[in-house]
């Protein structure tokens, strides 16, 4: 008895619901039962994954064909938090959406094609986060990317369109380089399954796989919208509405940072360009924050600090080491709530207020004292005041970076500071003016569904139990980091069978397992705990 | 590994190509741009899969005499997901053109505004008459198709150029 085909569920899931969803695109409601429905299944798969990964990568070498072979799909722990951070907010974004849909009506909902992108969108991200191979990550960017396109120019206004043209061509640019980057990889080492080039790059040419390593990261970096290749985010996100810029907010950027750490750890471990990165994270918080400051329009003031987080995560990169990564994880999974929240926060405000201008915007405290509770407590969190979670990730990298002090460190803390001080002087001025100052007209009196702040409280709620609990995700991310650098338990994992996968994934011990840097393929045999339950169904 | 210098060079070409096109301002010309760089990186693909050879099908050709599969499976994958968004790009490209009589790509409007505060000493945002915010709070707040009419922006004023917004070529 098999159960690891359920990691195939989360890409496999929303695809098949997206289809079913264009088929009865007249039927709305039914629609959004569905995307609702999905999900839910998704979030559960996800939880079982993120139990079964903590004993050991969960792999599935999909249609039996053996892993250097065939398309393999992996759930570590790196993954499985990923995962399931991500469904739960695409989950609660939905919920936002749907209650925004039934309050407005049918004819105000957003049109039929929004719920088969959203669940499309959800399929690429989670294809992204399991895959196992190369190729196959740039299939779930494709995926997710396309789907981006139809959501962020939903309507086809002519904001949207303008915004949308710098994305979308931006975004293929970035697609195609990362192309180049495969289509080297693959050149040099004659595979694009991660395990086994994991096992070859090490052979090659050093400068060559200088070469792949660039191109990754310069595609991988448009993605991740890191400093000299951000300059798209703050114009493209906010047109789009709120919901989608939501979710966008939290999960493409972060999309893009997780291929950077799995890239960075399973196939680059030397730390060449560790001093690079250090000044690409010192230079990303910096710049962006410096444009948050001047922003009058919150939307945009959000995408700006969603930059400059960026360099928080990858500070943790640079550093190369457990602590580093385990607090780049835990940050992570801190951002990508947090940031949906305040989207989702801004997204009430603007239905409230009518408008995301902070000329404009004025007297919500007293208005909605509840938004104002939704707005401050993740806002807070996001500049990092004491209990909140992006406390606990900024003092994770802090520590890191003081374990290894080199003079980019000295910087790297710098920065850090002050980026998060200057986040609390933009959220507070946001608040400010939004909520404390009396508004210049006053705002007209429109009701906010409860749908709607229900979802964004329940956010909010995910963001107060990842900063409560900031203890056990600790020591998941802590795991997740440990097997990261150990890099054997995910190729033994993919291919435990002399250098083959098998469909099966015995739990094999970390650290009985030889160094793999010095190998071209493991010699070795696996020791299965269970003693290899399943047979050679090799395809 | 052998692989043929003509092929590289024509990868080469067509990215050069496409990158020239894609620094036009002209949103047709990026999908021009875009098509070649794509269609040189596939060309890199079949590079990458070494020299050419019998087609790989099993009993048809031996097994030293076959080509990579693998890179024209990926090489094809590349290829539908270039042609989906080149469509994609296409209709855009459309929209533009209805909306706005051109397919240029456009300014970012709040960029430039809050470029242009940069001269203004003492600037206090709740005294800002610069722009006509109500104008671009509208555009930017309109969560449907249907609520947005082309009639409500004739006749406003381009808050950038100060001058009336365009509204040729449209219906």
């Amino acid at each position: 008895m098999t159960w690891t085909f359920i990691v195939a569920l989360p890409v496999a899931l929303p695809i098949f619901g997206a289809g079913l969803s264009l088929a009865f695109a007249s039927v709305r409601r039914l629609q959004g039962w569905l995307s609702a429905g999905v999900l839910s299944i998704v979030w559960v798969v996800a939880a079982v994954l993120l139990y079964q990964s903590s004993k050991g990568p969960v792999v599935l070498d999909v249609a039996s064909w053996a892993a250097p072979v065939g398309i393999s799909l992996v759930a570590d722990r790196l993954s499985a938090i990923m995962l399931i951070t991500s469904v739960t907010v695409t989950l609660t974004v939905l919920l936002y959406s749907l209650a925004q849909g039934a309050a407005d009506g049918d004819d105000a909902a957003p049109i039929a094609v929004y719920h088969p992108a959203f669940l499309l969108l959800s399929a690429g991200v989670s294809n992204a986060f399991l895959s196992g191979d190369l190729f196959n990550i740039y299939v779930g960017f494709e995926l997710l990317l396309v789907a981006s396109f139809v959501l962020i120019t939903l309507g086809g206004t002519r904001d949207r369109i303008r915004s949308g043209t710098v994305y979308v061509v931006v975004s293929l640019i970035s697609s195609v380089i990362f192309l180049i980057g495969i289509a080297l990889a693959y050149a040099a080492a004659g595979t694009v399954n991660l395990a086994q080039l994991a096992l070859r790059l090490p052979e090659i040419d050093s400068t060559v796989r200088l070469t792949i390593q660039v191109m990754l990261l310069v595609g991988f970096g448009i993605k991740a919208a890191v400093f000299p290749l951000s300059a798209w985010l703050p114009d493209s996100y906010p047109t789009a509405p709120a919901p989608v810029t939501a979710v966008f907010a939290g999960l493409l950027t972060k999309v893009g940072v997780y291929t950077i750490i799995r890239t960075q750890t399973l196939l680059f471990p030397n730390d060449r360009l560790s001093t690079v990165l250090g000044l690409i994270a010192v230079a990303t918080m910096v710049m962006g924050i410096l444009g948050a400051v001047a922003q009058q329009d919150i939307k945009r003031l959000l995408s700006f600090t969603l930059v400059s987080h960026i360099g928080y995560m990858i500070w943790g990169i640079s550093l190369g080491t457990v602590a580093g990564l385990s607090a780049t994880i835990y940050y992570a999974v801190h951002h990508i709530t947090v940031q949906t929240t305040l989207f989702l926060v801004v997204g009430l405000v603007e239905r409230r207020g009518g408008t995301t201008s902070l000329v404009r915007l004025g007297s919500l405290a007293k208005l909605t004292p509840l938004l104002a509770a939704l707005y401050i407590v993740p806002a807070l969190n996001l500049a990092g005041i004491p209990p909140g979670s992006g406390f606990f990730g900024k003092v994770g990298l802090i520590q890191a970076s003081i374990d290894r002090m080199i003079w980019v460190d000295w910087l790297l803390i710098g920065a850090g500071i002050i980026s998060s001080l200057l986040t609390l002087y933009a959220v507070s001025r946001a608040w400010n003016m939004a909520f404390w100052q009396t508004a210049p007209e006053p705002l007209p009196a429109k009701p906010i569904p409860w749908g709607m702040t229900a979802s964004a409280g329940g956010l909010v709620a995910v963001t107060l139990f990842i900063s409560f609990w900031a203890g056990p995700i600790n020591q998941f991310t802590e795991g997740a980091a440990v097997e990261l650098k150990a890099r054997s338990p995910y190729i033994v994992a993919v291919l435990p069978e002399d250098g083959r996968g098998s469909g099966e994934s015995p739990h094999v011990p970390g650290d009985e397992l030889p160094d793999v840097d010095d190998r071209e393929a493991p010699d070795w045999a696996p020791t299965p705990a269970e003693g290899g339950t399943g047979g050679t169904d090799n395809g | 590994m052998t692989s043929s210098l003509a092929l590289a060079i024509l990868a080469g070409a067509l990215v050069a190509v496409g990158i020239y096109l894609v620094l036009e301002r002209s949103y047709s010309r990026i999908i021009l741009g875009m098509s070649a760089i794509t269609n040189g990186v596939n060309i890199l693909f079949l590079i990458a899969g070494g020299p050419s050879g019998e087609p790989p099908l099993v009993g048809v050709a031996e097994k030293e005499d076959m080509a990579d599969p693998l890179v024209q499976a990926m090489m094809l994958t590349a290829i539908v997901i270039g042609l989906a968004t080149t469509a994609f790009m296409l209709a855009m490209a459309y929209r533009s053109w209805q909306l706005n009589g051109n397919d240029e790509v456009q300014d970012d409007l709040e960029d430039r505004r809050i470029a242009q505060r940069e001269g203004e000493d003492e600037f206090d945002a709740r005294a800002d008459g610069l722009a006509d915010l109500e104008t671009d709070a509208s555009e930017v707040h309109d969560e449907t198709e249907g609520e947005f009419e082309d009639d409500e922006l004739a006749g406003t004023i381009d808050p950038v150029h100060d001058k009336p917004r365009r509204r040729e070529g449209t219906k």
